[in-house]
């Protein structure tokens, strides 16, 4: 095959794959939505901790936790903690409301993982500031070998 | 009426935090799956969740489809005083429901 | 003298023995296999979904069913006497049914024979609840197959089915479970097929199920015909794997991936 041709047959895979809208989210979906959530403000990286295995037995239920370091105090607290990822079919995962009156701000949940991807979790502080933390997970999918019978 | 399930503790001294566990059946149908039909089955989640302690809101949680099935929830709260802390889950297709638990808050 | 240090010397022999015994056990439990959080999820009792299906249960224990209008508990008392025990011993060859049956199955004739109450439908919330309730109370107990006639010939019935090449991709269970248990298959490692956890809350299927309704999703795996819910069959291969797994701990109930 000469060259002209295979480029110009590649060219057209690549339009083709341009006409098809993305079924999942992608990296700037996640980039845009933690920019709705935080007004636009650009969030520092600290104080923020995001525990969740790295190596994931199933993707339908994966454990979380984020916590976030501050004393809580009316003057000084975190108002909402929100977890955000990067392939699933929808961006969003959850928002929690907190206030000084949680005493700790930490939140534990379950969340479904399409795929391997990088989550990001991200605090809301009373002082207007933003916090945040990433991880990368890898999602092991389910054997092949199986399926649910009738 | 779904099951649920919430652990906290019955006691607390005040001005401890304390930590709650939430847990409701619910399949949190992400509207993303082709049924044995092949056609999608549609959204059916809870999509929000409220505690409030002696009626004022001490934490909320807005839910997604990625949020798994039977989502179990953990958080904080002072035991400020003693009363009722109050669960509402609500969501698709009217889901509502309420759980009640009550706290003693004894001296510090 | 001589007296204390024959018995030291016995003691320690003993010793040496259960150590050798434990040691030659390689069977391990499908929880070791799972990841660190989802071992979590089913050793604290707060955070096992599962517990949704027992509170349920637990509180069909006390309902009223059927014309009988008495409860598991008007017969049975506390389930956490009555039933210590009861699951380490099943399947068990029931003589009024003239067959071997499991757990789920036992409930059911005390539902319709005792409570005069319909049967509850195999996988059902109601029957998953009941099961998984019952069994456990012997949470931490050893399996202990009963060994009369009936349940050993079910349990070599199902031994046979254990080792037959089945479907099209023409696999037994021995193949994957036996040989090739520890060995990695697409993204998850291949379990031991031990089936003391049963019924379990799979995040696979985001609920509880029974030990049938994974035998069965295997065997449709493998593209074989898949025997309908309450098969002999399917309750053979649950009596060979009682046998199999005598002797390890009664996990119910179980999280697995």
């Amino acid at each position: 095959m000469k060259r002209r041709d295979m480029l110009a047959a590649a060219g057209t895979g690549l339009a083709m794959l341009a006409l098809v809208r993305p079924a999942f989210a992608t990296t700037e979906e996640m980039a845009a939505a933690i920019n709705s959530f935080t007004g636009g403000v650009k969030p520092t990286e600290d104080r923020v901790t995001f525990d969740i295995a790295q190596l994931i037995d199933n993707g339908n239920a994966v454990p979380v936790t984020i916590a976030v370091d501050s004393a809580m105090t009316a003057a000084d607290h975190v108002s909402a903690i929100a977890i955000f990822n990067e392939r699933n079919p929808q961006t969003d995962v959850a928002v929690f409301t907190l206030g000084p009156r949680a005493g700790k701000a930490q939140v534990s949940t379950r969340i479904r993982l399409a795929t391997s991807q990088k989550l990001t979790a991200v605090a809301r502080m009373s002082d207007g500031s933003y916090r945040s933390a990433s991880v990368s997970v890898i999602v092991a999918l389910a054997a092949c070998i199986e399926g649910e019978a009738p | 009426m779904a099951r649920a399930l919430i652990h906290m503790p019955a006691t607390a001294k005040r001005g401890e935090v304390i930590e709650i566990r939430a847990l409701i059946g619910h399949p949190m149908e992400t509207g993303y799956r082709p049924g044995a039909d092949g056609k999608l089955i549609p959204r059916d989640i809870i999509r929000k969740f409220v505690c409030r302690y002696n009626g004022e809101q001490v934490f909320g949680a807005e839910l997604h489809q990625a949020v798994s099935a039977n989502p179990y929830i953990s958080f904080f709260t002072i035991a400020t005083e003693t009363g009722t802390l109050e669960f509402t889950w609500e969501g698709d297709q009217g889901f509502a429901q309420t759980e009640k638990m009550n706290l003693t808050v004894g001296p510090a | 003298m001589s007296r204390t240090l024959g018995g030291a010397l016995c003691c320690l022999a003993g010793l040496l023995m259960l150590g050798a015994t434990s040691a030659k056990d390689a069977r391990r439990s499908g929880s070791e296999f799972m990841s660190a959080s989802t071992q979590a999820m089913q050793r604290d009792d707060t955070l096992n979904p599962a517990m949704l299906w027992i509170s349920g249960g637990e509180a069909q224990w006390s309902a009223v069913a059927g014309k009988s209008g008495k409860s598991c508990a008007s017969c049975h008392g506390e389930a956490k006497q009555s039933m210590r025990g009861v699951a380490a011993r099943y399947p068990a060859f029931h003589a009024g049914s003239k067959k071997t049956i499991n757990l789920g199955q036992r409930i059911n004739v005390c539902r319709e024979q005792k409570q005069q109450a319909p049967a509850l439908r195999a996988e059902s919330e109601e029957l998953l609840g009941l099961e998984a309730y019952v069994a456990m109370q012997s949470r931490g107990m050893p399996v202990e197959p009963p060994r009369d006639a009936g349940t050993t010939a079910a349990a070599a019935r199902g031994k046979d089915l254990y080792v037959q090449r089945i479907g099209q991709l023409n696999l037994s269970c021995a193949q994957c479970h036996d040989q090739q248990a520890g060995k990695r298959l697409a993204g998850s490692t291949i379990p031991q097929a031990h089936a003391a956890a049963y019924p379990i809350y799979r995040l696979e299927w985001q609920a509880m199920g029974s030990l049938q309704r994974r035998l069965r999703n295997c065997m449709s795996g493998v593209r074989a015909e898949v025997p309908a819910f309450g098969a002999q069959e399917l309750v053979d291969l649950e009596a060979w794997l009682a046998v199999r797994d005598k002797g390890m701990k009664i996990e119910t109930p179980g999280v697995r991936p």
